[in-house]
């Protein structure tokens, strides 16, 4: 994915309090189709959205689940620190070398386009069965688009900032904490965005196949025991915090966005 | 081609080649990974060997569905939110946040709904593709420079006209660029469900293998993915460059 294809153009101006309906409305109208899907699918295939809320709550609280939540988050967070150190400082090295920046910058693009997927079996090779292969199969999701995002951040900082800095005489620490910094972030943390989504994916995803422990672990042994209830709350606690997740770093994003 | 490209070439083919070195060594042992050369061979021999060969077709079937409807689909989705203003202005933040949530986690309960058969996989990989395309093709909508339709509006050309020669031709690199990911993330799709659960496949066959502890299959088949997807994509990419070059000019 090309982090360029990630923006939705802005409709114009739109009130925030008209936008909140807005979203509030969209939210309603899809918990009205689940509840439309489930008077048509009925009891086989899924639960309503009362019921499947009071049963994700309750399996939030309840102990015996609580290993497996560990385990996701725990696989996650070391992913996502991966991801993002790696990327930041592998995209500002190679952003801040030209000629390194021209060489590999498509070829970063194109290992992104391959099916990663692929790989995994490969990965459980190398790491094993454990939790390793789900950290490093999340990070090699995200690592590629933060460091592109990273390398382009660099290179689009305006040249006529840096000549200005050099003409006022700013030290190499004032430069960087006044003028590459604050020129740098805003596209660099878009990137962050795009790569949390993609660690989540790629965590998931590394828990569904061969995995022993985990959310993803849960869900697939939900399909194999045919427990409906349980398949439709685990999609729903992740749909929830995929999405609160992500809306607090969109809420960030923009407003890093607006100071530009 | 340009120092760069052959920079990269080196690249590619120096780390393949340390992969080789460090195989035959046995600093990798085989039952972890098989020399890249190994690799290639095992994956030319299942392609002529024809053994797999309904395998690749159901995948590329699928996955050529999966890019039909992605495209078409997230098009005209793109289509209709651009024209309608209220319809974007509900849309936007979700648009912008859709790789938030992985299309993967409904997999199970598409599997529920429509049983064990392609329908499902053809369905995710709608999910991962269309909303891309829908969203390039607003951007490219939302480029159209104002001055080509006033030309058009000076010359009284009808409102299809306008569509068709104008708006459209203005709008399609962008546009494009919307196809190259729909293409991507329809292979992505289908292979990531062939993967967890299904009966045919690239990668029900990839997983197979795995289970199976043959690695020679395994590692083959890898390659011939891979290589499958890195070509269509390439192809893609370039000529959606090509495309948007012609359009800075």
């Amino acid at each position: 994915m090309k982090p360029s294809g990630a923006g939705v153009p802005p409709a114009g101006f739109t009130s925030r309090r008209r936008q909140a309906i807005y979203t509030a409305g969209f939210v309603a109208a899809l918990v009205v189709l689940w509840e439309v899907l489930f008077l048509v699918f009925g009891q086989r295939v899924l639960t309503p959205p009362g019921a499947t809320f009071a049963n994700a709550w309750h399996m939030l609280a309840a102990p015996e689940f609580r290993p497996d939540i560990a385990e996701s988050l725990r696989a996650f967070v070391i992913a996502l620190a991966i991801a993002f150190g790696v990327g930041i400082c592998g995209g500002l090295l190679i952003g801040s070398w030209r000629g390194c920046a021209e060489a590999l910058e498509p070829l970063l693009v194109d290992i992104n386009t391959v099916p990663k997927v692929a790989l995994y079996p490969a990965i459980l090779l190398i790491f094993g069965l454990g939790i390793w292969a789900k950290v490093v199969f999340g990070a090699l999701h995200g690592v590629i688009p933060i460091m592109i995002s990273s390398i382009s951040a660099v290179r689009n900082v305006n040249p006529i900032f840096v000549r200005a800095a050099r003409a006022m005489h700013l030290t190499r620490s004032q430069m960087l904490r006044r003028v590459w910094a604050p020129a740098c972030v805003p596209e660099l943390f878009t990137g962050l965005r795009l790569g949390f989504s993609l660690t989540l994916l790629g965590t998931v995803f590394g828990e569904f196949f061969a995995s022993q422990k985990g959310i993803g672990f849960l869900l697939m042994n939900a399909i194999d025991l045919r427990n409906v209830p349980r398949i439709t709350s685990l999609i729903l606690i992740l749909v929830v915090l995929a999405a609160l997740a992500n809306s607090a770093l969109l809420a960030i994003d923009r407003r890093l966005h607006r100071l530009e | 081609m340009t120092r760069s490209t052959w920079v990269r070439l080196a690249i590619v083919v120096g780390a393949g080649a340390v992969l080789e070195l460090l195989c035959r060594t046995g600093v990798v042992p085989r039952l972890i990974v098989i020399p890249p050369s190994e690799m290639i061979a095992s994956g030319w021999q299942l392609l002529v060997s024809g053994v797999i060969k309904s395998d690749i077709y159901f995948s590329l079937e699928n996955i050529a569905a999966a890019i039909a409807l992605s495209v078409a689909g997230g098009f005209l989705t793109g289509l209709a939110i651009y024209s309608v203003p209220a319809l974007r202005a509900t849309l936007e933040p979700f648009l912008t946040s859709y790789s938030a949530v992985p299309p993967i986690v409904f997999y199970p309960m598409l599997i529920v709904i429509f049983g064990l058969n392609r329908t499902p996989q053809i369905l995710i990989a709608v999910m991962f593709g269309l909303v891309p395309m829908a969203i390039n093709t607003i951007n490219g909508l939302h480029r159209i420079r104002p001055v080509l339709l006033k030309v058009g509006r000076v010359h009284r050309v009808s409102r299809m006209a306008s569509v068709f020669r104008i708006q459209l031709p203005a709008a399609a690199p962008y546009v494009f660029v919307g196809v190259t990911l729909a293409v991507s993330y329809s292979v992505i799709g289908v292979i990531s469900s062939e993967f967890i659960l299904s009966a045919t496949g690239i990668g029900h066959q990839i997983s197979f293998a795995y289970d199976n502890y043959d690695n020679r299959a395994m590692y083959g088949l890898i390659a011939l993915l891979l290589v499958i997807a890195t070509l269509l994509n390439a192809a893609l990419r370039r000529y959606s460059e090509r495309l948007l070059q012609g359009r800075a000019r």
